[in-house]
């Protein structure tokens, strides 16, 4: 049996827990979901739809607010009552920030970020990315079951998780955490002031990423915007360095984006960012390194100097 | 406060990847090597935590003897010493048994802060710190981008998805992972580079019986899954063909 563990906040369900389950069912085998939290039974009737046996909202009070101590402990108690095979989460920051230490209580293997699910004999692989993205590997989990997975965000349909016939059955699992064993505290998640500029809103996106090489490089890219009627963006390593503001980032940890045009200038295609803009209608991209992960997902590339390339676009542009 | 940082060494993001015979890692006998880039932040974060609070900044890092330039490196930057826990083993080696050779080391001694880098640039795994926390007995929160210290534990901001963030607080001594831009890094000027070549590295070897939970099958570049149209030609045509093509098959410029 492969257990998913769903992802919530704040009572809403992370898309990502379809994906999820879309990608346990391709390994096949009976399939049940869990949710946590207090009153996770609200959203196990939500993901009752999917074809499984069981639906298992694990409730406690202490697992009310997410902490990792919290979570690795009902987990610990879940996996030991129901002895699953595997055991699926989407590789979201909640789940990077528990399952290692989940694993490591219970000592068993956890196959991080996996895009894919392959069969080789009785043996399954998980492919996942090494080198950000630029390779992948194939990797067999060791030692006994469960295997711990974590699945990458967007490498599976959520609309291709099998729904079931008939509702699946709910079920109310009382797990014993202990309030004060937990180390963390947590307090309510916040955003920075107000964002200046909402990206997710524009036609047209100039992105650009370390292949700029400095900050007094950038009017090069904001020529390039004006000539094709685009909002500037940027991949994170540029925010980090100051040279554009963090508002300006895309990607996991930025904004989300899915513009009619989004040129890529100089950024290689780091997963963390192609989360942010893999949605976008035309995709260009113009980089040095002809095997950059973003020519992967690129309509238009360009193996070529942007020092080079952009100012004679501008040329074209403006002519 | 007494501060490990671990670091790893990986191959700079401008080498050119290569395949090994066997198809189960790289060939970097030639590679050029660098700091991990979040680990590069983790040190920065522990010497200004030092800056502020006093106390020690001790570098950590598990790896074959070329893991030694970074340790180096990080003691040109300030830290104040280093611990190469060494194995050629140790090169490609899966997260739970990085782990434990890092926490065989800290656990010699009684650090009140442990920091890592979020993830390698190379095995990606997003594990080794929170499992190491794990291994030590010691609470943890990841992602971060601010630390406060005080004397009674620690207030560190973690970085949520889409922008969100939150505040969460945990007692001493803790594990914290670190993401990139949490601060602005510093360089080793020529004089710490000078007293780093004064400072000890001690070197240590793995614990015997840590066991992989994953090995590589095999690794491989990823197939051009999209129809991408490569424009081909100097940078004027190429960017001529863009143009045309944006215009009259894209239809997504004027």
């Amino acid at each position: 049996m492969i257990l998913v563990v769903a992802e919530q906040r704040e009572g809403k369900l992370n898309r990502a827990s379809w994906e999820t389950i879309a990608a346990a069912q391709q390994l096949g085998g009976d399939l049940k979901v869990a949710v946590v939290g207090s009153g996770a039974d609200a959203l196990a009737g939500e993901l009752a739809a999917a074809e499984a046996t069981e639906v298992i909202a694990v409730d406690a009070a202490a697992l009310g607010d997410y902490t990792a101590d919290g979570y690795v402990t009902g987990l610990a108690l879940l996996i030991e009552a129901e002895g699953p095979s595997h055991v699926f989460f989407p590789h979201t920051y909640q789940t990077r920030d528990f399952a290692p230490a989940l694993a490591a209580r219970i000592g068993r293997a956890l196959i991080t970020d996996v895009t894919g699910i392959k069969k080789d004999g009785a043996r399954t692989l998980y492919v996942r990315p090494v080198f950000q993205g630029k390779m992948n590997a194939d990797v067999a989990a060791e030692g006994p079951a469960p295997h711990l997975v974590t699945v990458q965000i967007g490498a599976f349909r959520a609309d291709a998780a099998r729904r079931g016939a008939a509702p699946a059955a709910v079920r109310v699992s009382k797990v014993s955490v202990n309030a004060s064993a937990i180390r963390q505290k947590a307090e309510a998640p916040f955003k920075e002031a107000k964002q200046a500029v909402d990206l997710s809103q524009a036609e047209r996106i100039v992105a650009v990423g370390r292949g700029i090489k400095g900050q007094e490089h950038l009017k090069l890219v904001e020529d390039l915007a004006t000539a094709l009627g685009a909002e500037i963006a940027a991949s994170r390593p540029i925010c980090d360095s100051g040279w554009l503001p963090m508002d300006r980032q895309i990607g996991s940890s930025g904004q989300t984006v899915a513009p009619k045009l989004y040129l890529a200038l100089g950024i290689s295609g780091a997963i963390q960012h192609l989360v942010g803009m893999k949605g976008s209608r035309i995709i260009v991209a113009i980089n040095k390194d002809a095997e950059a992960p973003i020519f992967e997902i690129a309509d238009f590339g360009i193996a070529g100097d942007l020092f080079e390339v952009v100012p004679a676009m501008i040329a074209e542009l403006n002519r | 406060m007494k501060i490990a940082v671990c670091i790893k060494q990986v191959v700079t993001r401008e080498w050119q990847l290569r395949v090994n015979e066997g198809k189960t890692w790289i060939r970097d006998q030639d590679a050029s090597f660098e700091l991990n880039e979040p680990d590069a932040y983790a040190l920065e974060e522990a010497l200004r935590l030092k800056e502020k609070h006093g106390g020690e900044v001790v570098v950590v890092s598990a790896g074959p003897a070329r893991a030694a330039q970074v340790l180096r490196e990080a003691l040109a930057r300030g830290a104040d010493r280093g611990i190469h826990v060494e194995s050629d083993a140790l090169a490609s080696a899966d997260a739970f048994v990085v782990a434990e050779a890092l926490a065989s080391a800290i656990r010699e001694e009684q650090f009140n802060l442990v920091l890592t880098g979020l993830q390698s640039d190379d095995q990606g795994f997003g594990q080794v710190g929170v499992v190491l926390a794990e291994k030590l007995g010691m609470p943890h929160a990841t992602i971060i981008m601010e630390v406060q210290a005080s004397d009674s534990g620690l207030r560190v901001k973690r970085e949520l998805e889409g922008g969100w963030f939150q505040w969460m607080t945990l007692p001493l001594p803790a594990l914290l992972t670190i993401q990139s831009g949490i601060n602005q890094l510093r360089y080793a000027t020529l004089k710490g580079i000078m007293a780093a070549k004064k400072k000890e590295i001690r070197k240590l070897a793995p614990a015997a019986g840590a066991s992989a939970a994953q090995t590589i099958v095999s690794v491989y570049f990823p197939e051009k899954g999209k129809k991408t149209q490569m424009l081909p030609g100097s940078a004027a045509e190429a960017a001529k063909a863009l143009v045309q093509k944006l215009r009259d098959e894209a239809r997504v410029i004027a």
